[in-house]
């Protein structure tokens, strides 16, 4: 099976985030909790829902991955780049918020 | 300052609007009101969620700006955003980084200098857009904008037309040179003079690009101004009932109009007319002239000088020459010109501005340019009214801002739009396809010898980039997980609109600026002399040259 981690948008800033292991939702995709069979996937979806109608987060997408030198990379380009933030150096120097969250 | 001003009503609806998001965002935020409720109404406050972020896409009337205005699109880059905006195809401003818990603080400092994100999505009529040279231009036969702004009026929380079967755009333009791309737009106007010397429209309908490109029908050669609402409004009520609701993809009024054909559609066009004709949507002379007043040209003084100057500060400095060869058009006061302010530089991101830059250009036009700035759909920005005289210290001044490249409908003047690096529709990259395109190309010898070359760049066949009437189109796809780049040729959106033909299999992205260079390549030694376009070679010879070269093992085999 192809593992997976689930992921979303943070309610209040749009921000990427990933579901770890300790139920909490990180910006980080090293951090996600990998699964590894059904049964985990399932656990996922369900937490899915749970932080959905909590109003935590927006747009849960279960996500696939393979771990690569101990990281977590998602299958998808899409999703690399969600994870990596935009491949290009948007103004660098502009000044500005680094993190809407930060 | 010649711009449409809000009047009590204006400002009490918006700050009604704004008021009541800031309810409605709260609530959302407190977990009072679901996703799924709440969607909707952010939509129809022009807030997207892309790839990593909100997105806020601000409407810009007509592409037409004041200084004030600029300044404060910088205030919120600075403020909110992450110090920067991209400016649209379709004349509006999107910020990409805000939080959904300051958009409606972000509202309440544009409601002050009369700006708004209302219908900047949603299946409603959208920002009508405008010839960006429109009040300036000096082959304009009148000023297309107060139309426009007629039409943002009425078409502005329109009750029956707030939720039509799908999104849909107007373009209006004053010359008979079409830079507004009328004839991809769900309807487009054409402002001409009658035999009479009474204005009218031409109109067009059911153009758009998309999964589905179509070149719109023209239904009208002379439509007088007086009917330009009722005559919309017959329109928009046909579509509303027939336009297809079934399938997303078949219900634009370009499909309805391709599946009944134009005469019929036309019928019953003019039998809704019938109707409506000479009622109260008639538009008296009188509210005709009282919008025309707020787009009055502004009083420029004679200014001679400048013709000398000019001439002298060309022949001292090879780059300023350069630059008003390509950035400065006629205007029609001929002591003054058209500053078109490039937002490519090479290997830049086309269409994004700094807060700074920005700050600068509403400074510039503060100073040289009676206040006024627009935003074209090419993704550049234009000071409509400067002086021969003073051309030489707002080339300094964008100099010094990093705005001065002097690449206007050259090869890397390139539309993108933002791609799979922001957009979560998109399949593919495309901001750094044209980064790359833009580097190979940017030698401006080399661009000086290619001539006029539009390139378009989508990273979906949504078509936001305009690849379906690019000279050179670039479409991105997503093909077993990897991007992939289709080309297509031929395409333009000017008055003499055509849709590019694909050309054959994509190309991978490491080899799609190899591609276009040898399509140039191809171009270059086939034209008949250096003043035939890219455009004009490829109509004369067509397809199958580029085909020989790009596919050189297919030609062999054949």
């Amino acid at each position: 099976m192809t593992a997976k981690i689930l992921t979303a948008n943070r309610l209040a800033d749009g921000v990427v985030v990933w579901l770890t292991a300790a139920g909490e939702w990180a910006e980080q995709v090293d951090r996600a909790l990998v699964a590894r069979h059904e049964e985990a996937v399932a656990g996922l979806e369900s937490a899915g829902r749970i932080a959905v109608a909590d109003n935590r987060v927006v747009d849960v997408n279960v996500v696939d991955v393979e771990e690569v030198g101990g990281h977590v990379r998602p299958l998808r380009l899409r999703e690399r780049i969600r994870s990596g933030g935009p491949t290009i150096a948007y103004l660098p120097g502009a000044a500005g918020r680094k993190s809407a969250t930060a | 300052m010649p711009m449409y001003r809000y009047d009590e009503f204006d400002h009490a609806f918006v700050a009604d609007r704004v008021g009541q998001f800031r309810d409605q965002v709260e609530r959302r935020l407190k977990g009072e009101i679901t996703e799924d409720a709440f969607k909707p109404l952010r939509l129809m406050n022009g807030v997207y969620l892309q790839l990593h972020a909100y997105m806020l896409r601000i409407a810009v009337p007509y592409g037409t700006l004041s200084s004030r205005q600029m300044h404060m699109l910088a205030h919120v880059a600075r403020t909110y955003d992450r110090g920067y905006g991209h400016f649209t195809t379709r004349q509006n401003i999107q910020f990409n980084w805000p939080r959904l818990s300051d958009i409606p603080a972000i509202l309440n400092e544009l409601a002050s200098v009369e700006m708004h994100s209302i219908q900047t999505s949603g299946n409603c009529i959208r920002n009508v857009t405008a010839d960006h040279f429109a009040g300036a231009a000096a082959d304009e036969v009148a000023d297309p904008r107060p139309y426009a702004e007629i039409l943002r009026q009425w078409s502005s929380v329109h009750p029956e037309f707030s939720f039509l079967p799908r999104k849909f755009k107007f373009a209006v333009t004053g010359s008979e040179h079409d830079r507004a791309a009328i004839q991809v737009h769900d309807i487009g106007l054409h402002l001409k003079r009658n035999e009479k010397g009474e204005l009218g429209f031409a109109v067009y309908v059911g153009g758009g690009q998309g999964r589905t490109p179509l070149i719109a029908k023209k239904i009208k050669d002379f439509l007088p101004e007086a009917d330009l609402l009722s005559y919309s409004t017959a329109i928009l009520r046909v579509y509303n009932l027939h336009g297809r609701r079934d399938n997303k993809y078949k219900a634009r009024i370009k499909i309805l109009i391709h599946e009944t054909g134009t005469e019929a559609l036309k019928r019953q066009i003019d039998a809704e007319w019938e109707r409506l004709k000479d009622s109260e949507l008639t538009l008296p002379e009188a509210d005709i002239s009282a919008i025309q007043a707020y787009f009055e040209p502004p009083a420029l003084r004679e200014r001679p000088e400048g013709w000398a100057d000019i001439a002298s500060w060309k022949k001292a400095d090879e780059a300023f020459a350069r630059w008003v060869g390509r950035n400065v058009t006629p205007h029609r006061h001929p002591d003054y010109g058209i500053v078109t302010i490039s937002l490519k530089p090479i290997g830049g991101i086309p269409g994004d501005a700094s807060a700074e830059q920005m700050d600068a250009v509403a400074e510039i036009a503060a100073e040289y340019s009676a206040d006024e700035i627009r935003v074209s759909h090419e993704q550049n920005l234009v000071l409509p009214h400067v002086a021969l005289a003073d051309l030489e210290a707002v080339y300094r001044a964008l100099v010094a801002a990093g705005l001065a490249e002097s690449n206007i409908g050259l090869v890397t003047d390139i539309i993108a739009c933002p791609g799979l690096d922001y957009c979560a529709l998109a399949n593919a990259r495309s901001i750094p396809v044209a980064q790359d395109i833009s580097r190979r190309f940017g030698e401006p010898a080399r661009q000086a010898e290619i001539g006029e070359l539009k390139i378009k760049i989508s990273g979906c066949i949504n078509a936001c980039g305009h690849h379906h009437v690019g000279h050179i189109g670039l479409l991105g796809v997503e093909k077993k997980g990897t991007e992939l780049y289709q080309i297509s040729l031929g395409g333009s959106g000017d008055e003499t609109t055509s849709i590019g033909e694909i050309i054959g299999r994509g190309f991978k992205p490491e080899d799609v600026t190899d591609a276009v260079e040898t399509i140039v390549d191809t171009y270059l030694a086939l034209r008949l002399e250096a003043s035939e376009t890219f455009l004009a070679a490829y109509r004369r010879v067509g397809a199958g040259p580029f085909k020989a070269a790009l596919y050189p093992e297919a030609a062999e085999a054949a």
